[in-house]
């Protein structure tokens, strides 16, 4: 079996009060380990965003508890969570939310810029993630100049740069074509997971569904059901 | 430079559009500032010119009089009574006036004339040229070589012009540490001979200069002074009386100091409004940060360092333009009355620091409000 990434217990959030509370998520609980690719799947409003955001120390639980690496992460503070999202987790977002203003490779530098890494250094190193994730000669371009594709990979190599245990990647084909959606999930599963890193996967892509570990189905804030499966499932 | 600050100085210059917005703003109000300030720095710097170059330490008046030039004249027995105050090592009267000078060109030109105690000529400028025993000879006058001095045809020694019918020569050159507000020539003669060409009241005096035996006895020699219904007023204090008639009663204060609010809220609104349109853009991108693990405080620190590094380039281009512009001025107009002083500097400096405040605190307020979640979101 292998080692637990993220352990989600009984987790409840709602957003308003009173007659105008919306159950986001009601009563969720599973795990996630190291070595996989598990995706959240659902319609929209189903709460799977919510979820992500809950086990990723970015919004917190009315109720519940979140252990990643036997930390339970809502007990920490408000700086020791910032530092938990730093050093333990890598966010790919579905609009990239890439600076149009910096070169790619800043933009992969900035959590090593964050982690209080010397300039240079972080450059450098941001310079080894655009080469993991086939990029390098766009380095010094602005991630406008870059295509869609492309910026989905900065993006990736932004989230790799803090060498995080935990890879959330929330709606990652949401804009791209079919084609390259898959060739980005494949290339995440081929070079970016390894028994190190759990991936957690939001979205609703059927396209990609055959990458999955494991699917887990949400529907009005509850796991409807999980399955195995993909092509590289044992 | 720490990390993030490089990333919040990348982000402002990379947006050139913006950048520039907001240092034309800043430079703009930067700018009208420190006009403002220093021509008004320089209307009083000229309008207490006499006091300056005379350089007396006492001064005695009528209480009523509100500038130099408008001097209210005074009973001649007064510096009687003033010189037998104890505390009082010597005083001399001083006339100050103006009059109409008849160039050889036939011109007429307005000067305003010195004159000078006869026994001491206490307040006597500095020569460039002749001698200052020459202004005892015959119609003996000397000029004073300033920004005015071309008005009077640029004259020499030896040149002779008119005077009330009365014959004047030009005995010497003077310099004077500063040149006069209303850009009238400057002419020196003996006290006798100011009142004696120039009609005035018999038996008066424009202002009694007074040199105590120590500063201790000031405070006395005002007191007796007072006491026969006069105001004796130190340099400085008379230099500040003259600034306070310009300042509150005459408008001019009140101009610059709408000018200058003018100047900052243009300058406030033009930054305010960029600087948080600004903020507004990247307001995602700074999410994106927090997500990342960007802590509230390191964020308050980028805006700052933006708002800062704006704010003190504006600064500099504001002082730069201005001192430019002042400089260019005065080589076209040399009795252009404007003077940069660490005062106005300091001044313009706090109200650059007002408007990166309040246009930062606005963008601080919004980053601090952003939730990660917001992002996820989208």
């Amino acid at each position: 079996m292998a080692r637990l990434a993220v352990s989600a217990k009984e987790l409840v959030k709602w957003f308003g009060e009173g007659e105008a509370r919306t159950m986001a998520v009601r009563g969720v609980s599973f795990d996630a380990h190291f070595g996989e690719m598990l995706y959240i799947e659902g319609p929209s409003g189903s709460g799977k965003t919510t979820l992500l955001s809950m086990i990723s120390g970015i919004l917190r639980p009315n109720s519940g508890t979140v252990i990643v690496e036997d930390k339970e992460i809502w007990k920490l503070s408000t700086d020791q969570i910032a530092d938990f999202r730093l050093n333990t987790v890598g966010f790919v977002f579905q609009d990239y939310h890439l600076f149009p203003k910096l070169t790619t490779v800043e933009n992969v530098a900035i959590p090593l810029i964050l982690k209080k890494l010397d300039w240079n250094e972080s450059l450098a190193t941001a310079l080894q993630d655009l080469e993991i994730v086939g990029i390098r000669d766009r380095a010094y371009l602005t991630p406008v100049k870059l295509s869609g594709g492309e910026q989905q990979r900065v993006a990736i190599a932004r989230a790799l740069a803090s060498r995080p245990d935990i890879m959330i990647f929330d709606e990652p084909t949401a804009s791209l074509d079919g084609d390259t959606g898959r060739r980005i999930v494949d290339f995440v599963k081929k070079n970016v997971l390894n028994e190190n890193r759990c991936i957690i996967i939001v979205t609703h892509d059927s396209r990609i569904f055959e990458y999955a570990d494991r699917i887990m189905r949400m529907e009005d804030g509850k796991i409807m059901g999980v399955e195995k499966g993909g092509l590289y499932a044992e | 430079m720490k990390g993030i600050l490089k990333i919040a100085y990348k982000l402002l210059v990379n947006d050139k559009g913006k950048f520039a917005a907001l240092l034309v703003g800043i430079t703009f109000a930067v700018f009208l500032i420190v006009m403002m300030t220093s021509m008004f720095a320089g209307i009083l710097h000229k309008s207490s010119s006499t006091v300056t170059n005379i350089g007396a330490k006492v001064w005695v008046m009528d209480p009523a009089v509100n500038t130099v030039a408008s001097s209210i004249p005074m009973p001649d027995y007064v510096i009687d009574a003033v010189r037998s105050i104890n505390g009082v090592k010597y005083a001399v009267g001083l006339y100050s006036g103006g009059a109409l000078v008849k160039l050889r060109s036939g011109v007429y030109q307005s000067v305003t004339v010195i004159g000078l105690d006869d026994a001491s000529l206490y307040g006597r400028p500095e020569l460039i040229e002749g001698q200052i025993e020459d202004i005892f000879a015959e119609n003996a006058f000397i000029v004073v070589k300033d920004a005015e001095f071309p008005k009077l045809g640029n004259p020499g020694l030896g040149t002779e012009f008119e005077l009330n019918d009365h014959r004047g020569i030009i005995v010497g050159i003077a310099k004077v540490t500063t040149s006069g507000l209303f850009g009238v020539p400057t002419l020196y003669t003996t006290y006798k001979r100011a009142i004696q060409y120039i009609p005035s009241t018999r038996y008066t005096t424009s202002y009694i200069m007074v040199e105590p035996k120590s500063s201790d006895t000031v405070p006395y020699i005002k007191q007796q002074v007072a006491a026969l219904g006069y105001e004796a007023l130190t340099k400085d204090e008379f230099n500040r009386k003259v600034a306070n008639f310009y300042k509150y009663q005459t408008g001019v204060g009140t101009n610059v100091l709408l000018m200058t609010v003018i100047s900052f809220i243009v300058g406030l609104s033009i930054s305010g409004q960029t600087f948080y349109t600004f903020i507004l853009e990247n307001l995602d991108k700074f999410g994106a940060l927090k997500a990342i693990g960007a802590k509230g405080k390191e964020l308050v620190s980028m805006i700052l360092f933006q708002a800062a590094f704006t704010a003190l380039t504006g600064y500099g281009l504001g002082v730069g333009l201005a001192s430019l512009l002042i400089a260019v001025a005065k080589l076209r107009l040399p009795s252009y009355a404007a003077e940069i002083t660490y005062t106005n500097l300091g001044f313009a400096f706090v109200m650059v620091l007002i408007i990166a405040g309040i246009s930062s605190y606005v963008g601080v307020r919004k980053v601090i409000k952003i939730e990660p979640f917001d992002i996820f979101r989208g």
